[in-house]
């Protein structure tokens, strides 16, 4: 079969309890059931996680680059979105 | 660690066990001669996995082997100083990769037989086979998974992608029957507890492969005559060659580390 007849698959590790699956890398695969395979094989050789989602790369709908200053850049100046202005007591401890 | 083969007076128990590791060490041999070379990278790493898989399972249990045998022995003297008359692998798992799909064949009939196998030997009264046991099942289960899913694909793919799935089916076949095979000794340790009867797990290979066949559209082989030697260390002229490969190191610089 020629590569380019085999679909493309995104990767999705969760590594411990509680954490949200992270974006790990893609992989070829023929269909859903092999592409788990293939990333458990590939992306999880080394204790890497607990869970694997693949998705398909074609229903990815990814922003456009050429919108970044658009869609990014306004947030810059608005800096009160940040938590910083506020004085965590020591006794919360970590948060 | 001398360059001289083994002389050993093998013990039934020592040649349950060696049998096991061979089957082990073998297949991922074999296996280990797709790295670089598979249809694509995801299956290059694939069968890699599996063939890391099998060497693991193969030291544990050369390493119970040397434990058993005394003399100072350890793991490699079992993997680098047998001839191929001492092996004890089943014809099997010596067969050349041929095509990928004689590679994902060859990978499903063992795995179909090892599987249940490995989960019966858990039950071992011996505790140290059970505990290889336990821990190569879980690995054994996702072996069948991942041949047998190919196998599916394969079968049920192109016009040649079944015609090499069917071929390479006809011509491994008559090397199942050897896994089922109980010689005297290992009926002795049957009886102790020690190792599982493989006959009782036909039915369980049976249907695991009439279930596989029937997804990948594809007939089982009528039974026929079956190849039969390897457990008596009766082997194919392939087991050489896998030997040279894998002793030469060994044997011309003995004790070699790195």
């Amino acid at each position: 079969m020629p590569e380019q007849k085999i679909p493309l698959w995104e990767v999705f590790i969760r590594s411990r309890n509680g954490l949200a699956h992270k974006h790990v890398g893609s992989l070829h695969a023929a269909d859903a059931a092999m592409a788990l395979q293939a990333a458990r094989d590939v992306y999880t050789r080394r204790g890497e996680g607990l869970s694997l989602w693949v998705v398909p790369s074609a229903a990815i709908v990814a922003s456009d680059p050429a919108d970044k200053d658009v869609l990014f850049e306004p947030t810059a100046s608005k800096i009160y979105r940040h938590p910083t202005f506020y004085e965590v007591p020591d006794e919360v401890g970590h948060m | 660690m001398p360059t001289t083969s083994l002389s050993l007076s093998v013990t039934p128990l020592l040649a349950g066990i060696l049998g096991l590791a061979d089957d082990a060490l073998i297949l991922g041999h074999r296996l280990s001669e797709w790295c670089g070379h598979a249809p694509m990278l995801e299956e290059d790493i694939a069968l890699a996995n599996i063939a890391l898989d099998c060497v693991g399972q193969a030291r544990s249990f050369y390493a119970y082997a040397a434990e058993v045998a005394g003399e100072g022995l350890a793991e490699d003297d079992f993997a680098y100083r047998r001839e191929a008359g001492q092996y004890r692998n089943c014809l099997l798992v010596e067969q050349p990769n041929g095509d990928f799909a004689g590679t994902i064949v060859r990978q499903v009939l063992f795995s179909a037989f090892i599987d249940p196998y490995y989960r019966a030997l858990t039950a071992s009264r011996d505790t140290t086979l059970a505990a290889i046991a336990a821990k190569a099942e879980k690995e054994t289960a996702y072996h069948l998974r991942h041949s047998g899913e190919w196998l599916i694909r394969l079968g049920d793919g192109t016009e040649e992608s079944h015609q090499r799935a069917r071929t390479a089916l006809d011509e491994l076949w008559s090397y199942t029957g050897e896994m089922f095979e109980v010689d005297a000794a290992e009926a002795a340790l049957i009886e102790a507890g020690t190792l599982p009867d493989p006959r009782s797990l036909r039915a369980e290979f049976d249907a695991t492969i009439d279930h596989i066949l029937r997804e990948a559209t594809l007939a089982r082989p009528a039974g026929g005559w079956m190849q039969s030697g390897g457990r008596a260390g009766r082997h194919s002229e392939h087991l050489g060659f896998i030997l040279a490969d894998l002793q030469y190191l060994q044997r011309a610089h003995p004790g070699a580390t790195w």
